[in-house]
This record gives C-alpha cells, sequence and structure tokens, in this order.
C-alpha cells in the first residue's frame, strides 16, 4: 500500500533548522562538560579530587584500549569487566523476567495464587535488595552468585507487580469475546490475556533492566571480585577518582544500552500498538 | 421448534452494599423462529442487554429456561454469534486475524484461515484493509470486522447489542442496509437490541417492545414492510406510530403509577 501523506525531500533551509534543533539538545551538556573542565583545571580542588573530563576520557580511553597505561592493571581490561557485569546483569534480569511474568501471570489470574502467594511475596517486596547482601553472602559465598541473586531481587519485584496488574486489568469484553469464540480456559491465558498484557509486562522488564544495573554494582562493590562496580570501588580505595568516573560513565552507558536494546524488542512485539491511523481514509 | 426459546426468565441483580435486590427482567416469555430479524427495542436499564447476555451465556438467569435450538444456555458458545457495543476486537491482531480468531483456536492452519476469513471479509466490504490493526481502522470499519468475526463461526443465531450505537449517521445508515443485505443472503437469525424506534423499524420484521424496570415484554409487533424500507412511507409512519404510541402508555402508566 502506498502512503497517502507524500514526504517533499527537506529543503535547505528546513536542514538548517533541524541542525539547530539537534544543538539545542548538546548545548546544556556542553555547558556543563566545559564549565567542569575549567573548574578543574583552575586548580581551586587538586586534580586528584577532581579529574578534569579531559582526564576521566583518557582513564576511559586507556582502560578501553590500554594506550599507556594509565589506569595500571585495568588497562585494557575494560571490555572483560563490562562482560563480567553485563553477564550478571543478563543473568539476574532473565531469571526475574522468567519468574516474574509466571508469577505475576498465575497471581493475576487465578484466585487461588492470589491468596496463597501474593500475600508472602508483597512482604518480601518492601526489604530493600541491599539488606539481602550478608545472607547472599553466607548462601553462595564471594563469586557471580551472590551478585545474579541480588540483581534477580532487584529485577522480580516491577517484573512481578506490572505483570500482575497487566493480567487484572485485560478488558474484560475482550475476554467475553473469547468465549463467545469458544476459547478453552488455556487459550484464553495463552490467545487473549498474554498478549492484552504484553504493554504492561514490558513496562516491567523496562523498569527491571534499570534495577538490575544498580544493583549488580553494589553486588559487585562488596560480593564479587569483577566488573564494573568492582573496579570503581577498588580504584576509590587508590584514589583514582578519574577511573571511578569513568566506571560510572560505562555503568550509565551500558544501562542505557540495555534499555534501547529492551526498546526495540518492545517496539516490535507491540507494533500494533505504535502504527499510525488511517482513520477517515476509507470512503 | 423455535430457534430461541425464552421461558419465564427472572433476573435479579443483588446489590450487596445496600443490601437490596433488583429486579431486571420479570417473566420474559419469547419465541424466535430460525431466520427472524427480531428486534429488542426499549429504553435504557429496561433489561434488553441483559437478556441478550442471558441468551449469550455470559450472565445467568435467576431463573427461567433459555433453549437456543432446544439446547439448554449454560456458558457462552460459538453457536450463538455476539455483536458488542463496542467492537471488542483483539488490538493486537489484524483485520483478518481477528475475522479467523475462531477458527485459529480450533487449530486450523493459517492459509485455509485467511482463505475462509477472506470471503466474510468480502462480505463485509474490507477488502484491501485485512492486514490493517484496528487501531488503524475507523470504528464503523472495525465494527464490520466483528460482524465478519460473528458471520464466520456460521452460527444459529447472531446477537447484536446496539453494535450501531457508537457510530455517526451516516455510517450507521450504510451499516444498517448491509447488514440486512447480509440477513437476506445469508439467512441468519439475528436478534438485535436497540433503543431507536427508527433502528427497529429499519431492520426487524419482528419488533419486542420491552417496558422500563423491571422489564417485561410490553407486545411484539410483526412487521413485513417490503426490503428496502422507505423510512418516509406512510406504512413506515404508521408503524412507527403505533411503536411509539405503546412506548408512550408505558410511560404514562409509569408517571401514574409513581
Amino acid at each position: 500500500m502506498t502512503s497517502a501523506i507524500e514526504v517533499s525531500p527537506a529543503k535547505p533551509a528546513f536542514r538548517l533548522t533541524r541542525a539547530l534543533q539537534g544543538l539545542e539538545r548538546v548545548v546544556v551538556p556542553a555547558l556543563l562538560i566545559a564549565g567542569w573542565e575549567a573548574f578543574a583545571r583552575s586548580g581551586v580542588l587538586p586534580p586528584a579530587l577532581l579529574p578534569a573530563p579531559s582526564a576521566v576520557l583518557h582513564a576511559l580511553g586507556d582502560w578501553v584500549f590500554g594506550l599507556d597505561e594509565t589506569t595500571q592493571t585495568y588497562s585494557g581490561h575494560w571490555l572483560r569487566d563490562a562482560l563480567a557485569s553485563a553477564l550478571r546483569v543478563f543473568a539476574g534480569f532473565a531469571l526475574a523476567s522468567l519468574l516474574g511474568i509466571l508469577a505475576g501471570v498465575a497471581i493475576g489470574w487465578s484466585r487461588l495464587f492470589e491468596k496463597t502467594l501474593e500475600p508472602t511475596l508483597q512482604m518480601l517486596r518492601p526489604i530493600p535488595p541491599v539488606s539481602w547482601i550478608p545472607l547472599a553472602i553466607i548462601w553462595f559465598g564471594i563469586a557471580d552468585k551472590p551478585a545474579i541473586f541480588l540483581v534477580f531481587l532487584g529485577a522480580f519485584f516491577p517484573v512481578l507487580m506490572n505483570a500482575i496488574h497487566g493480567v487484572k486489568t485485560v478488558d474484560h469484553n475482550l475476554v467475553r469475546a473469547g468465549a463467545m469464540m469458544g476459547a478453552s480456559q488455556r487459550q484464553m491465558l495463552t490467545d487473549i490475556v498474554l498478549p492484552a498484557a504484553l504493554p504492561s509486562i514490558f513496562a516491567g522488564l523496562r523498569i527491571a533492566v534499570g534495577s538490575a544495573w544498580m544493583l549488580t554494582v553494589t553486588a559487585e562493590m562488596v560480593a564479587v571480585k569483577s566488573g564494573l562496580g568492582y573496579v570503581l570501588w577498588d580504584s576509590y580505595y587508590f584514589l583514582r577518582y578519574d577511573i571511578v568516573l569513568a566506571a560510572m560513565i560505562s555503568i550509565g552507558l551500558l544501562g542505557y544500552l540495555s534499555d534501547l536494546s529492551l526498546k526495540a524488542i518492545m517496539a516490535r512485539a507491540l507494533r500494533w500498538q505504535t502504527t499510525t491511523t488511517v482513520q477517515g481514509r476509507a470512503g | 421448534m423455535a430457534a430461541i426459546e425464552l421461558r419465564n426468565i427472572v433476573k435479579v441483580f443483588s446489590d450487596k452494599r445496600r443490601g437490596r435486590d433488583l429486579l431486571t427482567l420479570d417473566n420474559i416469555n419469547l419465541d424466535i423462529e430460525a431466520n427472524d430479524f427480531v428486534c429488542l427495542l426499549g429504553p435504557s436499564g429496561c433489561g434488553k442487554s441483559t437478556l441478550l447476555n442471558i441468551i449469550a451465556g455470559f450472565e445467568p438467569a435467576t431463573s427461567g429456561r433459555t433453549l437456543v435450538d432446544g439446547k439448554q444456555v449454560e456458558r457462552p458458545g460459538s453457536d450463538r454469534g455476539v455483536v458488542f457495543q463496542q467492537p471488542t476486537l483483539m488490538p493486537w491482531l489484524t483485520a483478518i486475524d481477528n475475522v479467523a480468531f475462531h477458527l485459529k483456536l480450533k487449530g486450523v492452519a493459517k492459509a485455509e484461515r485467511h482463505d475462509r476469513a477472506m470471503e466474510f471479509i468480502d462480505l463485509v466490504g474490507l477488502r484491501g484493509f485485512e492486514h490493517h490493526h484496528p487501531s488503524e481502522l475507523s470504528g464503523g470499519m472495525n465494527q464490520r470486522v466483528g460482524i465478519a468475526r460473528a458471520l464466520l463461526m456460521n452460527p444459529s443465531v447472531i446477537l447484536m447489542d446496539e453494535p450501531f450505537a457508537a457510530l455517526d449517521a451516516q455510517t450507521k445508515l450504510e451499516m444498517q442496509e448491509e447488514l440486512v443485505a447480509i440477513w437476506q443472503k445469508r439467512r441468519c437469525t439475528i436478534v438485535f437490541v436497540t433503543h431507536s424506534v427508527d433502528e427497529a423499524l429499519v431492520l426487524g420484521n419482528r419488533i419486542v417492545v420491552m417496558t422500563k424496570r423491571p422489564g417485561r415484554i410490553r407486545e411484539a409487533v410483526d412487521f413485513d414492510l417490503p426490503r428496502p424500507r422507505d423510512i418516509t412511507s406512510p406504512e413506515f409512519n404508521d408503524a412507527k406510530r403505533r411503536i411509539l404510541a405503546l412506548i408512550r402508555e408505558e410511560s404514562t402508566r409509569l408517571a401514574r403509577a409513581s
């Protein structure tokens, strides 16, 4: 089908406005970074306490590419550290998604699960995941497992809550329509309730992936000896604030990328939600 | 044997918060013959939708018997196609997949599903829009999908709950004409709930006038004006006057009673 609205090629003047609009977005960050650089170089604070953006970039570059070993033992090891953290995030997040969706759908769908399972889970929910660290270390030792456990705790509840909400708020009339067309209970769940709850489930997954990154770093600070969080905490002991900042930037970037990939998957799965309307075009 | 037999249907809704019961349907008896186009006509809150939901199996009657093709209605089923007031389509499915949803539930392969659904997409005039999602279609087009979906199940009766109420006047007229054409072509039994006297007279060959709360059947009027019906003809207006008189009589009786 051809599009009803023809898009004319951008005129030069239009392109210029577009470029200016693009500039608007970078004005504030550019000013902040320039101000920070100037302040750091002014010597009000010793450079060790407030590294300039250029120094942070230098540290990050060396950490990633191994330029001049300014980051010492970390030089050139960024990929290994990032991968260690990303795997923990992925493992904990995947586990939390699986169990969160299963438990959430069960609670939202069946009164039996709602009565038996939900009170316990809702009681566990307000306990900060970080407060599980001592137990996690006793149970799982110092390795990947306690970190994955903490990530799981942080990601599980947002997935759970949104899955419950999604299933409970399914349009009652869609269920009626399904019954009218002869859907069995199982088909009602898989063919109507689950797709209808999907937008809500995705909302939960997006919140959860953010929590997952927060918790993996926390866990790496205390319970693991690898990953971006570990580098961050270790560099703090050696007063290398340039590496601390480089680690913070790395985490922010990877968290943002995880959210972007989740958003891309969501856009594909929920394409029906975002399509443009052709209302009124039918004669 | 009538296609639908309603015997002494009573429906009481219990209002637990106020601790009282509301009699919504009071002893409804009605036979609907096969291939009839019956309009249930009544004011808002007269229980006509409740009656339709009882026939559909969405709600149980408090007492009484509901038979469709001689079988007791106990739950919803694909022998009774329902067209809802809102289109009530699966928003994640395209028009053709919505129409073919019943076949998917029965495990029919995709190619055959689409083949069979296309016939009904054509019937309701939606060729070219079969791969659009409901969010991309207008209200009238979505309601056509809903009608096609009900027809595809080849049900013995089609139950329609004010399906055109949310449409603009012009679309409504078009849809009414098309529905009559489909009914004439496919010979099915239709029970159509409406609060509009005009709509009932354009569509039905039997008009069941219901009274306000508690819902009772005031009168069932046969109406055999040839189609297409001219809504400005004297015969149409005579019938309209007769129906309006029934309704007015009812409201004065109520006014006197209160």
